[in-house]
């Protein structure tokens, strides 16, 4: 085999069906890109759905998302769009070769994902416990309550399901986080700290969706 | 870096490096054969319905038993076989063969894409062990919101099989895009790798929709969350809506892929130049762009209002465009070419006449008039199994008989392979035109019973699915006896300009001894004339 010999350096991350690593970046970006598109797509249902349950639902959806904590809702806006801030500046530093600086980063990204989530925890257990539940387990009585349900029901699928992909990304960031203090990612190779940070956002924008859709709007 | 003598079916050896197997063609053969069994699974489900059929009287089986084996019949046939079998077996194997790569852009995903049909797979048998459900493949709301079996279980199996889908729709986005060989331009791609592009744009696009709604399914079931059953201030017609933004588009990742088989059997069985490249590739794309938008036509008369049906029977007949210019390009590639009527180019011509007729009844079922009269009837059945079957399963047929010998590296029967091709063209068309029939007098589908009067249409069709069957059996056969002789297939049998052809037959582990540079387009017949 004489054509393989035409690559210069060659990355030991270079995957045996790519002739060079630039190729393989670029399909790593197209990948990811779709993925992107088909986590839209999913959220968009959930999206579509309570656009046309809250305007046959008006009142009651209105009623029901008074019960939701604005403070703690901003406080988590807030806490993601730090994260945010922190994911862009991993991928900076893999970019110049920054180890340690990636490496802090990378921690912050993941300790404020874990804040995220124990506000989270504090706002679904308030929710438990005055049974501001979704569906059939809706106790807390009101005017409207099946509406009132359906709002729950919404509240808890769309930030569940967000919750989940903050779950998903800490495992990622986790990855990553190993990946780094290993000395793994360069100038020459930081393509998944990138992909990774793509998806962060992604995240990180569904919630700039949720927030005012669910904590804001009446 | 050795040239090693064997092929990718004996290289390396033992079981666990097809389990743990990263390349493509591995891949392909095992989704081949998992969806093959899941085909035969299917079929026996068929079978069963078309006995009950025989007689007027629900005899063989319980009206319940009957609604769950069509419902199963249905969501097999659709989610386990026709779905994944000609993208994720023949694109996995053949793909980026032809775009002369070694491998697709993932080689885990696509691995994990695979063990997430099993996973689907698994889940769906689970729930059919457990008691079936009888809601229909489409699920509709309230109905199986509310009745009893396993449809969450069974639902969920179909939401894990959706990521299996979405995974191999962007591996092969990435791979046409970035892997294609030197000198390989878009314009030199053969129309198979056009197609499979086009399928896979819509398995990205639609697929994670039906996901979230089958969730949402799941949640109305365990939670009772109201949003489509009217008794809670909820809309069915909604998951209609649903269901359909994806199930339309997927019609078409079940079509697509068929027609793109063609475009590659028809110029070289009738050694021509493809006739109008250009535009039998744009129309994939058209065909791909125009399904997101007609999903409304399944909801004629569901109570959606009538502006939106009148739009929707509207962009319905532009579908027909795309699929027009398709078959008469076909048809004036074969005009004054010299045919050879080999199994593949068999198949290739059936798909042409069963095709013209499910697209042209799909006319009647477009317009709203017509469709008020025929919606849930066996014109309906008739129809979606002449695109399905007739189009889409001779489609792969016909794929089957051409990759055959690059697959397994070896030759069948060309004289069983004719008979058996008669055997399914007629006992399809027995099976099949007599629904047409029975539908156009009203048949309603769906039912264990029916009047006296319907009988002689439906003993044609039973018998008729008895000689398909044969056929089917028949085709099995002659392929498994096949494996059993000496390796005896070449390198290109059907003198196919391609480039899975410029390999042997079965292809070396790497694919390629070395990077194929296609110095001219995929059909040139006419600067190089029969290679054979």
């Amino acid at each position: 085999m004489s054509e393989t010999t035409t690559t210069t350096t060659h990355s030991p991350f270079l995957q045996h069906h790519y002739a060079e690593m630039e190729q393989q970046v670029d399909a790593g970006k197209i990948g990811m890109w779709l993925f992107l598109v088909t986590e839209i797509l999913l959220f968009g249902g959930l999206f579509v759905g309570f656009a046309i349950m809250s305007g046959q639902h008006h009142d009651a959806f209105r009623l029901a998302h008074e019960h939701l904590s604005r403070p703690l809702g901003a406080l988590n806006t807030v806490i993601l769009l730090v994260s945010s801030f922190t994911m862009v500046m991993a991928v900076h530093s893999a970019r110049h070769s920054r180890q340690k600086a990636l490496v802090r980063c990378l921690a912050a990204t993941i300790a404020l994902a874990g804040a995220f989530l124990v506000v989270k925890y504090f706002e679904y257990s308030h929710k438990f416990h005055d049974g501001l539940l979704p569906g059939r387990f809706y106790a807390a009585g009101g005017p409207e309550p099946a509406g009132q349900a359906m709002f729950f029901s919404f509240y808890f699928m769309m930030t569940g399901l967000h919750g989940l992909h903050i779950l998903g990304g800490m495992i990622v960031l986790t990855w990553l986080l190993v990946r780094s203090r290993r000395g793994h990612f360069s100038s020459a190779y930081y393509a998944p700290v990138d992909l990774g940070g793509l998806y962060w956002h992604l995240v990180d924008m569904i919630w700039i969706y949720l927030f005012p859709l669910l904590y804001l709007i009446g | 870096m050795s040239s090693t003598h064997g092929d990718y079916l004996h290289e390396p050896k033992g079981w666990r490096s097809w389990l743990f197997t990263l390349d493509h063609k591995r891949i392909g053969v095992l989704y081949f054969w998992s969806t093959l069994a899941a085909f035969v699974l299917g079929g026996i489900l068929a079978m069963l319905i078309r006995m009950e059929l025989l007689t007027p009287k629900s005899d063989l089986l319980p009206a319940d038993t009957y609604n769950k084996v069509f419902t199963l019949h249905g969501a097999i046939m659709i989610f386990l076989f026709i779905i994944p079998a000609i993208p994720a077996a023949f694109g996995n194997f053949v793909l980026p063969l032809m775009l002369g790569a070694k491998d697709v852009a993932f080689p885990r995903l696509n691995l994990a894409s695979y063990y997430l049909y099993v996973a689907g797979t698994l889940i769906l048998l689970g729930g059919i062990l457990g008691g079936g459900i009888d809601t229909g493949w489409t699920f509709y709301t309230p109905y199986s919101s509310t009745t009893g079996g396993t449809v969450s279980l069974m639902v969920f199996g179909v939401f894990v099989l959706g990521f299996s889908s979405i995974f191999t729709g962007i591996n092969f986005i990435a791979t046409i895009h970035k892997l294609r060989a030197p000198g390989m331009n878009w314009f030199r791609l053969p129309l198979f790798a056009w197609g499979t592009y086009a399928t896979a744009i819509i398995q990205v696009m639609a697929t994670p929709v039906l996901g979230i709604t089958l969730l949402l399914l799941i949640m109305e079931r365990v939670f009772r969350i109201g949003i489509f059953d009217p008794k809670l201030g909820g809309d069915p017609v909604l998951f209609q809506h649903f269901f359909w933004f994806y199930s339309h588009p997927a019609v078409y990742i079940m079509i697509l892929p068929g027609m793109a088989i063609i475009s590659e059997v028809i110029p070289v069985f009738s050694r021509k130049t493809i006739f109008g490249y250009k535009a039998i590739a744009y129309s994939s794309l058209a065909i791909a762009l125009i399904s997101f938008l007609v999903w409304g036509h399944h909801m004629f008369i569901s109570g959606q209002s009538q502006l939106a049906s009148a739009v929707f029977s509207f962009l319905t007949f532009l579908v027909a465009i795309p699929s027009g210019i398709k078959i008469w390009n076909w048809l004036a590639t074969m005009y004054k070419g010299s045919i050879k009527l080999d199994a593949p180019m068999i198949y290739a011509v059936m798909f042409l006449a069963l095709f013209a007729i499910g697209g042209l009844t799909g006319l009647f079922l477009g317009a709203l008039s017509t469709d008020v009269h025929l919606t849930d009837t066996y014109f309906v059945v008739a129809h979606f199994h002449y695109v399905m079957v007739g189009g889409t399963f001779i489609a792969y047929l016909a794929g089957v008989h051409y990759w055959w010998p690059k697959m397994f590296g070896r030759m069948y029967s060309e004289k069983m392979a004719r008979l058996a091709g008669a055997l399914v063209f007629i006992g399809f068309n027995l099976t099949f035109l007599s629904q047409f029939l029975m539908g156009s007098r009203g048949m309603p589908r769906r039912y264990a019973s029916y009047v006296q009067d319907f009988q002689p249409m439906h003993v044609l069709s039973t018998v008729g699915s008895w000689i398909l069957a044969l056929g089917l059996f028949l085709i099995l056969g002659y392929l498994l006896v096949s494996l059993r002789k000496k390796p005896d297939a070449p390198a290109n049998p059907w003198g196919g300009a391609t480039l899975e052809w410029e390999t042997p037959s079965p292809p070396p582990p790497h694919n390629f001894d070395r990077t194929p540079v296609p110095t001219h387009g995929p059909y040139d017949y006419d600067r190089e004339p029969a290679l054979v």
